[in-house]
């Protein structure tokens, strides 16, 4: 397991640095020149421009500012934002853990809805709850996350007035009544992106339990007189989770851009709203470390993904 | 064997033996199988009922998209405006008919540009085999990898200016949100391409067609691409969906077109904050995204049914 962890730990860094190389190459393509102000300024006579481009490495050859432009970013010394005024990297890391712990909640939920759902459709395949389950699931993956955070902001924030639609980092109060307040405010931003990705993911586990629970083993395991309840979870799901991992890690950039749009809606404070922002206030050192955290979040998951995989069918880290 | 059982659920049973059946043209009988899938005939009928108000319906609701009328704001659905007002008491029908237009066109731009990509990169990983085959399929999989979210926005903050400055507002916006949303959709395309170009380029009559004689590029175009095609249709129906809510996306956020342009996702973006007032604001382009994004998807799957039958996601 360990030989497979470190395997896939180095087919990591291809990915990453491929990565970088694209946001560097729209970085670099991107017109527009740093020094567009001092050129207009007639206090700075163009000898001074072109020494301080020189001395910033502006016009070295383009490898030349890529490596360094990488090593500075994996160093974590990502600038000084325009507007906040503070290191960007404090200002990733003040937010980072309220973007983690909505997605992480929202795939928990995710998950807790298509497993069982998925499962119960695939065994009673054409059935009337396979119908409706399809069919919500469609639904589910055909609406945008904008509109069902909206909608949901109209029925239970301004309809019944049972949840607040602001998400607030500071809250006033002490003991359990600070942890509901909390729950309370994170519980819609988490079911928007809970249901979307929970209905994506039924229809994966369907389809996935579909092909496997014909296979021979099943109705071995089913011979032997195993109750069928354990025949499903020990024998079907854990095969059938296989290709659903490798979908789901797939998935991954869809559930950033979701979560990107849902603090946007509820005001989370989180590195997405920090990424709106930051280009509505055209602040471009956030922007770029945003987008390399996001990318960076993306692989990292796809390694935890690659664990799963590992653990769920173990012959892929023997071999 | 294909088309004995279909892959969703919310198709009706399996079709019954054909022993008597006519002879049927393989399109014949892709329509006979997406005729059983009652959802997506129904989404079909409700799809084109759609496009067909969004081409025409500007003739007949001659109403302009921006005519400011400030003594009627924010107006619920009346006679004189069936979808009410916004804040500057502007027609909300004109400005949807309007919108779709441009949602719809920045979807099928965008499936073509990722399906003309998809098809290119596929077919030329899935005919060469070795190195060249590795590394298309190496960076298929990392532009699959990428938070393609972050990155579009990153790519219009950059390029919007200078784009506007030569093309015009209008027109470089809608180039630029195209080839960026087609950019970052042909990934699944070029995979399925290139399966199918493995397994069909070892067929017997790929095989004939070569000892015949057949050069490469004919046996491409002539032999296995077209049998390629159905998985190809089904995936181009499903990008435009992916692509119109792409587009949403971007004007919900405030970054896609400009506010004289209301697309649908800008249309929701004004009206999410006056959702307390006046919801009839967001609900209507709201529902109209969400009933296009369903109506195709349902129009995928039936198509999926009819064209690809062995395959289940």
């Amino acid at each position: 397991m360990t030989q497979y962890l470190i395997r896939r730990l180095l087919i990591a860094i291809p990915s990453l640095l491929g990565i970088s190389i694209i946001l560097f190459t729209v970085l670099a393509l991107a017109p527009g020149d740093p020094f567009e102000e001092l050129a207009t300024n007639p206090a700075i006579p163009p000898e001074v421009r072109l020494q301080l481009r020189a001395s910033l490495g502006l016009d070295d050859p383009v490898h030349v500012r890529y490596i360094a432009w990488l090593t500075s970013m994996l160093r974590g010394q990502w600038g000084f934002s325009f507007v906040s005024r503070i290191d960007v990297d404090q200002l990733i890391l003040q937010r980072l853990p309220t973007t983690l712990l909505v997605i992480g909640s929202s795939q928990v939920v995710a998950l807790l809805i298509a497993l069982p759902v998925g499962v119960l459709a695939a065994t009673r395949p054409y059935s009337l709850f396979d119908k409706v389950a399809n069919t919500l699931a469609f639904v589910g993956f055909s609406l945008p996350t904008f509109f069902t955070g909206l909608l949901l902001i109209l029925f239970f924030s301004i309809y019944l007035d049972w949840l607040p639609f602001v998400y607030r980092s500071q809250i006033d109060a002490t003991g359990w009544r600070w942890v509901w307040e909390h729950i309370r405010q994170a519980i819609m931003p988490v079911m928007v992106l809970g249901l979307a990705q929970g209905a994506a993911w039924t229809r994966f586990v369907r389809s996935a339990v579909l092909d496997v629970i014909r296979l021979d083993y099943v109705t071995t395991a089913r011979s032997k007189g195993l109750p069928e309840g354990r025949v499903i979870t020990r024998h079907v799901v854990r095969t059938a989770l296989i290709p659903v991992v490798t979908l789901v890690a797939l998935q991954m950039p869809a559930v950033f851009g979701g979560a990107i749009v849902t603090e946007q809606i509820f005001r989370v404070p989180g590195i997405g709203s920090l990424l709106i922002t930051a280009i509505l206030s055209n602040d471009t050192p956030v922007i770029m470390a945003v987008t390399f955290v996001f990318s960076c979040l993306v692989i990292l998951f796809n390694l935890m993904a690659d664990i799963i995989y590992g653990w769920l069918d173990p012959r892929i880290s023997y071999s | 064997m294909a088309g004995s059982t279909l892959a969703s659920a919310t198709a009706d049973g399996a079709p019954p033996a054909g022993a008597q059946r006519r002879l049927v043209s393989p399109w014949g009988e892709a329509w006979r199988r997406f005729r059983k899938h009652r959802l997506a005939v129904a989404s079909a009928v409700v799809l084109s009922v759609i496009v067909l108000g969004v081409l025409v319906g500007p003739l007949f609701w001659t109403v302009p998209i921006d005519e400011i009328d400030f003594r009627a704001r924010l107006q619920g659905p009346s006679w004189a405006h069936p979808l009410g007002t916004d804040d500057l008491g502007q027609d909300l029908l004109a400005r949807m008919l309007y919108g779709g237009r441009i949602s719809l066109a920045v979807g099928f731009a965008a499936m073509i540009v990722a399906v003309v990509v998809g098809v290119l990169v596929g077919s030329v990983a899935g005919m060469s085999r070795g190195a060249l085959d590795a590394v298309l399929m190496w960076v298929t999989d990392l532009f699959l990898s990428l938070p393609s979210l972050p990155l579009l926005l990153l790519i219009i903050y950059l390029f919007r200016e200078p784009l506007r400055q030569i093309v015009g507002p209008e027109v470089g916006i809608f180039i630029l949100i195209v080839a960026v949303i087609g950019g970052f959709n042909w990934m699944p395309v070029a995979r399925l391409v290139r399966a199918q170009f493995f397994s069909l380029r070892e067929k017997e009559f790929v095989e004939a067609a070569r000892a015949l004689g057949a050069s490469k590029r004919r046996l491409v175009m002539r032999h296995i691409l077209p049998n390629a095609l159905g998985p190809v249709i089904v995936a181009a129906t499903i990008d435009v969906a992916a692509a119109i809510i792409a587009e949403s996306t971007l004007s919900f956020l405030g970054l896609g077109f400009p506010p004289d342009i209301p697309t649908w996702g800008r249309i929701l973006f004004d009206a999410k904050d006056n959702l307390d007032f006046a919801p009839h604001w967001a609900l209507f382009p709201g529902g109209a995204i969400f009933l296009t994004v369903l109506t195709i998807n349902f129009v995928g799957d039936g198509l999926r049914d009819a064209l690809d039958p062995r395959r289940v996601i």
